[in-house]
């Protein structure tokens, strides 16, 4: 069996999302266009810190639409993954954060 | 009937009829002193199609038609043709907007420099390959050494004032993705070139043209062999945009093959599908009024042309 639950195909139904729920479709589809579109920031700038989320959580279909939008906008490879260790580093800054929850713990329990 | 025509039909705008004739577009060779990856004429040094010189005097002839204003001059390379000095001269009396598309880097060659000062003086416009402003990039698809080449031919055309607002000498460049994928907005990808090459190489040019790679040629070779044809295609079709289809270029233009054979476009002629519905097919028969008017050839590469913002020689038709 060659079918997976991740298709690339499933991302042309994306823009059908709304079909059931429109109000909250057509919502969601004009605070994505806002949030990500050009502001302050460039679409670069945006689409890069896109790329960065996509892969910190795994989404394979956003990783493939930022991976070629960044290509598009003229991003570099080095440029890709520089941003990509910002988001390991915070990954891994994170949980090492969380250490000192456990800390905090060992403290109070231990005598 | 091809898929290009199901969705204009679906859209409602088939047959795509010629709106004039405002761009005559004459590819003079097929020779290149490169071998781009990307190259839909599939151009190179082995090339040997030259367009003679009745047909150049028979395209000058068309030329002088008052409703034509822009004569677009493109190969393979140019200037490595023997008559172009002779026919730009020849041109430049019609006082019209003229054009050259250049590789620049074969201005490089001691055999072609006398052309950086000729087309200053013919205040010839030019459209200068430039794949990506990355020098890896770009080599990547024109060849080593390519990039760096290009910087000193746009340093010396800096030097004459091509690129410089308000000299009158243009320099535009042109981009076009190195691998399967779109070019992204023309507005942020110009701003990010002229960032480059100002702060890196102290270079100017006026605009940015983005061109969608046309799947044909050894575009489409390697889209097969790196397993990204279907892909591709699925792209552009996705992306069509009818906002497009009433500017495509093959509307005003009209393009001439090294044999004075006409085209609805460059892609076209690439692919021996000359002018249809019985308006003349070659230069020497040169009908204004049946041109203006006629049938565009549309098949399933026209695709890159409608995809998102358009793609044209001239750029994108909409940002």
């Amino acid at each position: 069996m060659t079918e997976t639950y991740y298709e690339p195909r499933d991302l042309e139904d994306f823009a059908n999302i709304g079909e059931d729920a429109p109000e909250a479709g057509r919502k969601f589809f004009d605070y994505y266009a806002t949030a990500t579109g050009a502001g302050k920031l460039t679409e670069r700038e945006k689409a890069l810190i896109a790329l960065t989320v996509a892969t910190v959580r795994h989404c394979p279909y956003c990783i493939d639409a930022y991976t070629n939008k960044c290509l598009s906008l003229g991003v570099g490879s080095d440029e890709m993954m520089e941003a990509i260790h910002v988001g390991a580093a915070m990954v891994a800054g994170d949980t090492l954060a969380h250490a000192t929850q456990i800390r905090k713990i060992i403290r109070k329990k231990e005598m | 009937m091809n898929d290009f025509i199901e969705r204009l039909n679906a859209c409602g705008v088939f047959p795509l009829r010629a709106a004039g004739i405002d761009i005559l577009q004459m590819n003079i060779t097929r020779r290149c002193n490169l071998t781009c990856k990307h190259c839909h004429v599939q151009a190179g040094p082995q090339r040997t199609e030259m367009m003679s010189r009745q047909t150049m005097a028979h395209c000058i002839q068309a030329a002088a038609h008052p409703r034509i204003t822009t004569i677009d001059i493109t190969g393979g390379a140019p200037e490595m043709h023997p008559d172009l000095e002779w026919l730009l001269g020849e041109l430049a009396v019609l006082n019209k907007r003229l054009i050259v598309r250049s590789n620049l880097v074969v201005l490089l060659d001691p055999a072609y420099r006398r052309y950086l000062d000729l087309f200053a003086a013919h205040k010839i416009e030019l459209v200068g390959s430039l794949p990506d402003h990355h020098a890896e990039k770009s080599d990547r698809q024109r060849g080593p050494g390519s990039f760096e080449g290009a910087v000193q031919v746009i340093r010396e055309l800096n030097h004459r004032s091509y690129g410089l607002p308000g000299s009158g000498l243009t320099l535009h460049l042109v981009h076009n993705p190195v691998g399967a994928y779109l070019p992204g907005p023309q507005s942020a990808l110009e701003g990010e070139y002229r960032r480059v090459l100002r702060d890196r190489h102290g270079l100017h040019f006026n605009t940015l043209f983005c061109l969608v790679n046309n799947p044909i040629g050894r575009y489409a070779d390697y889209l097969k062999r790196s397993g990204n044809w279907s892909d591709y295609m699925h792209t552009l079709r996705c992306a069509f945009n009818l906002q497009t289809v009433s500017s495509v270029m093959c509307r005003t233009t009209l393009s001439i093959g090294w044999d004075g054979r006409l085209y609805d476009c460059d892609f076209n002629q690439m692919l021996d599908l000359t002018v249809n519905s019985g308006a003349p097919k070659h230069i020497a028969d040169f009908d204004f009024a049946r041109l203006a008017e006629r049938e565009i050839v549309v098949r399933s590469h026209c695709f890159a042309c409608t995809a998102g913002a358009g793609s044209s020689c001239q750029g994108a038709l909409a940002d």
